[in-house]
């Protein structure tokens, strides 16, 4: 077998929420009190709806949360059960990452998330409030690139470049925990995202030119 | 002027840009995450589309009610796919779809249309030819020279079978589109590899003249041959859209629906025996093969590949009808299919005799065409060299004592190329800024790229003094990425309009240089007198002399006459080096040696990146990839990205490629490289895990579970 379900639980996809505030569908399910055997099903949310909620319990309908996005607050109302992906590619614009397998396999919806690395297609909207999430849009300054940007370009890692952003964040959070990777750990370190153009060489290159670089204090 | 412009390109040593490992233009705009790919519209009041699937491999619908759908608040339109009395021959076939204000809305929408199927009964399996009854359909015989004579007198024979499964596309954005359609105009953003014909695929479905609409596409997240037209998706999302009072909407095939429905490679499956003499020489070949390219059949590898002059040959071909997703055009359509089954034949009749395939491959490339073979013979040379072949190769089963055994394993390949029709129009600016344009695509082999290429080195710029347009129907036209003819058409296209632009504004400027224009050259930002050349005019002056006159310039390729700038036919060689743990039956890639004939190379560092690109992809379905069906409900177990596994960034050794760079090959022009170098690596691992280990794994991918059952049946 591959080594994949092992390197994409290296990622930690963030743990299961305390249910704060009741932002979550886990919290609304319990909330209502219903029994297992209707969960999951559209009756669920027929009757929930109907039933009186507790004041701490949201949803199913849109709800508005507040998403810390490159350290600025945005507001968005989108139902409990929309994951921060699809949160900021079809409620906000914001669409360098992308929606490709959409099951946490391929990396190319990865931010980061509280300074870890996360498949936003995995993690629901609202259970990242309170989070600083960074996405590739923040990474540049201006007109300058990002140095994990600039060594993807100089090193030709990308041709269609779909999985590129994703790449880049995943290779963003990966240096900023191992600032002097080898190239054997930054084949390990980047497993946890796919390309179908076949962009690893350039990858590979381009992630230890990048960790050189943001070392000599050029950027962080 | 009279004469038509020399457009023939520039000798390798006065090349001032093409040739030059210039980065990617749209690189910085893909790394930072601004480009744009339809996938990533959302004009005005989007509607987002969601399509309802058939659950099952062949079925008939009897009977459809999307009422509840068409009540829930916030759908906008529904639309009937598949209605009552359709029979589905593969799952996954399109059954209806909703769009609505939000993609929640519309997921829940289509959970609440109600399908009743009778279901038919099914064949989704095609490795083993026995259970295909009338499924199955005989090409007929093929016989040449006389194959029993040759079998007869033959100082060996040997045989054996291989077998390569179906594989999809899996571009990483799924097909789909954004689509408008109001009034009788249509505003289409599709993810497609021909923005030209685009239009011409869908207009006469929904009877809106082509002109009338408006396709554009700035980035594409992969194609790989699967994205040539509108499809199915695009008529539906047109039909939404319309329904939906003209409002746009977004309509992509969700990751499930496209890996079973959205393109495929056929599989190839085949018994083949090879008779020969001792010293490697083949004289006979004799093949009984198979392939599904879905419920159509199709899918035909062309045997013997390469060596196809054998003098004796019976071939057999059986197409298969399976219910499962159709094929499409995959990165060089039958050709990994017939490399694969050829080498591993060619390897197992070394194996037989007890020589270097090397050797054998070296003899037998006689029979490949022609004009090819010495190409071969500098190939296989080149490729033990740097494999260091030598050294490293030794006898089958002879991979070491320990548990982990290492083997080297070759292949090969051919391909056509050329360059399909191109317009391309170069303005040149009497404030000396220049625009290139052209209704190509770039799908991220760096067609934009090698276009300014192109247009700085004719017209003696920089890079950066060139604006580029594709990707709209607005454009002059081009033609579709597909058989690796892109760089050809584009290139020529470019050169053309940007010469016959140039010739223009040498005749604005000839006077104030006191000289006629064909005396005239651009080098360096500069118009001047080629045997004069301190006679000269910077750009901007010279672009001046046009006073509020613009130039707008054609150039065209013909497919037919591309006058020596773009040329067809390149070989290939390629060599692996894998260890494969006899234990667990994992195999690994150490090293991957690829000897790449090509034509005249507009930028090495791109043409390097699509070589990587396409053995990784190789090296993909070498090792893991594979759809698999379940004979019982007839539906694919992985339609998803963790079963249907692609290689990752640590699966693929260390490639090095050789791009064979050289004058003579220079003078050929331009040929394509998108598909060359993806043909023959699962016939190089395939030979390199069967060294390795002393037997043959016959079917690819090579799995641990194959690798251990082959290594079982040689023990029992
Ligand atoms: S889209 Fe999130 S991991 Fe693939
Ligand atoms: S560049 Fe196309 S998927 Fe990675």
């Amino acid at each position: 077998m591959k080594g994949r379900c092992l390197v994409s639980s290296r990622k930690d996809p963030e743990p299961p929420a305390k249910p704060k505030a009741g932002f979550s569908r886990r919290g609304f399910i319990r909330g209502v009190g219903l029994g297992s055997g209707a969960v999951g099903t559209g009756l669920l949310e027929r009757e929930a709806v109907a039933a009186p909620a507790p004041a701490n319990v949201v949803g199913p309908g849109p709800v508005p949360i507040t998403l810390t996005i490159n350290g600025k607050p945005v507001n968005v109302t989108v139902e409990p059960r929309v994951t921060l992906l699809d949160a900021m590619r079809n409620y906000l614009d914001l669409t360098g990452a992308k929606r490709v397998c959409d099951r946490g396999t391929c990396g190319a919806c990865t931010v980061i998330l509280a300074g870890k690395t996360v498949y936003s297609c995995s993690v629901l909207a609202i259970d990242a409030q309170g989070k600083n999430i960074e996405t590739i849009e923040g990474l540049a300054t201006g007109n300058n690139l990002h140095p994990v940007s600039a060594a993807f370009v100089n090193h030709d890692a990308q041709q269609c470049g779909y999985c590129t952003a994703g790449f880049v964040m995943a290779a963003k959070g990966f240096i900023d925990k191992h600032p002097n990777p080898t190239m054997e750990d930054v084949k390990h370190g980047l497993g946890g995202n796919l390309c179908r153009c076949g962009t690893y060489m350039g990858i590979r290159q381009a992630v230890v030119e990048a960790a050189k670089e943001m070392k000599g204090g050029k950027n962080g | 002027m009279a004469n038509t412009p020399d457009y023939s390109w520039p000798p390798m040593e006065k090349r001032k840009v093409i040739g030059k490992p210039y980065k990617r233009v749209d690189g910085p705009q893909k790394a930072s995450g601004r480009a744009k790919y339809s996938s990533d519209l959302k004009p005005k009041d989007l509607l987002f589309g969601v399509y309802l699937t058939c659950p099952h491999a062949h079925a008939r619908v009897t009977s459809i009610d999307t009422s509840a759908a068409e009540k829930t608040a916030g759908v906008k339109a529904v639309h009937v796919v598949s209605p009552a009395g359709t029979e589905i021959q593969w799952a996954g076939t399109e059954i209806a779809a909703v769009a609505a204000t939000t993609e929640e809305i519309a997921r829940d929408a289509v959970r609440k249309i109600k399908v009743d199927y009778e279901v038919l009964p099914h064949l989704v399996k095609d490795d083993d030819l026995s259970k295909a009854g009338a499924r199955a359909k005989a090409a007929g015989e093929k016989v040449v020279g006389d194959p029993d004579k040759a079998f007869q007198e033959a100082e060996a024979v040997s045989e054996g079978q291989y077998g390569i499964p179906v594989v999809t596309h899996c571009c990483l954005e799924t097909h789909g589109q954004v689509i408008q359609w109001q009034g009788d105009q249509v505003s289409v953003f599709p993810s497609v590899q021909d923005v030209t014909h685009y239009a011409g695929s869908l207009a006469p479905n929904i009877k809106v003249p082509i002109p009338n609409f408006h396709v554009k596409q700035d980035h594409i997240g992969g194609a790989f041959g699967s994205k040539f037209a509108a499809d199915s998706w695009g008529l539906v999302g047109a039909n939404l859209s319309q329904k939906a009072g003209g409002r746009p909407v977004k309509l992509f095939l969700d990751r499930d629906t496209d890996q079973m429905i959205a393109g495929n490679r056929p599989s190839a499956y085949a018994k083949i025996r090879i008779a020969g003499k001792k010293d490697g020489t083949v004289t006979g070949w004799q093949s009984e093969s198979w392939a599904t390219g879905g419920f159509t059949g199709g899918g035909t590898p062309p045997l013997p590949y390469i060596i196809d002059t054998i003098p004796n040959q019976r071939l057999h071909h059986t197409s298969v009808a399976v219910n499962a997703g159709p094929s499409r055009a995959w990165r060089a359509p039958n050709n990994q299919q017939a490399s694969y089954l050829t080498c591993s034949a060619l390897e197992d009749f070394a194996a037989k005799i007890g020589m270097d395939p090397m050797e054998v491959f070296q003899k037998n490339v006689a029979y490949a065409p022609t004009a090819r073979v010495e190409t071969y013979r500098y190939q296989l040379q080149k490729a033990a060299e740097i494999a260091d072949w030598k050294k490293l190769w030794h006898p089958r089963g002879q991979g070491g004592s320990g548990p982990v055994k290492r083997g080297l394993g070759l292949g090969f390949s051919a391909w056509g190329g050329g360059g399909h029709q191109s317009q391309c129009r170069t303005t040149i600016n009497p404030d000396g800024s220049v625009l290139v344009e052209i209704g190509t695509q770039d799908l991220g082999t760096g067609t934009r790229t090698i276009i300014i290429q192109v247009a700085a080195e004719t017209l003696g710029l920089t890079m950066g003094a060139i604006k580029l347009a594709i990707g709209s129907s607005d454009l002059p036209p081009d033609s579709a990425s597909g058989g690796s003819t892109t760089v050809g058409g584009v290139s020529s296209s470019t050169r053309k309009s940007s010469m016959n632009a140039l010739v223009k504004l040498f005749e604005a400027a000839a006077p104030a240089l006191g000289a006629q224009p064909e005396q005239l050259e651009a080098v360096d930002g500069h118009i001047r007198m080629k045997d004069n050349p301190s006679k000269t005019l910077t750009w901007q002056a010279a672009c001046r002399k046009l006073g509020t006159t613009k130039i707008s310039e054609m150039g065209e390729n013909q497919q037919r006459n591309p006058m020596g700038l773009n040329a067809s036919g390149v070989a290939g060689i390629q060599v692996a080096d894998v260890s494969v743990d006899t234990e667990t039956g994992l195999v690994k890639i150490n090293r991957y040696v690829a000897v790449q004939d090509c034509g005249l190379i507009i930028n090495p560092r791109l043409s390097e990146s699509v070589c990587y690109g396409a053995i990784i992809m190789g090296i993909g379905t070498a090792l893991f990839e594979e759809r698999v069906m379940d004979e019982q409900t007839g539906l694919m177990l992985n339609p998803d990205m963790e079963f249907y596994k692609l290689a990752g960034i640590d699966d693929i050794g260390e490639i090095i490629v050789h791009l064979d760079i050289r004058e003579e090959n220079d003078k050929r022009g331009v040929i394509g490289l998108g598909e060359p170098p993806a043909i023959a690596i699962c016939a190089a691992v395939g030979n390199a895990v069967a060294n390795a280990i002393g037997v043959r794994v016959p079917n690819i991918p090579m799995t641990p579970d194959r690798v251990l059952a082959a290594l079982e049946g040689r023990n029992a």
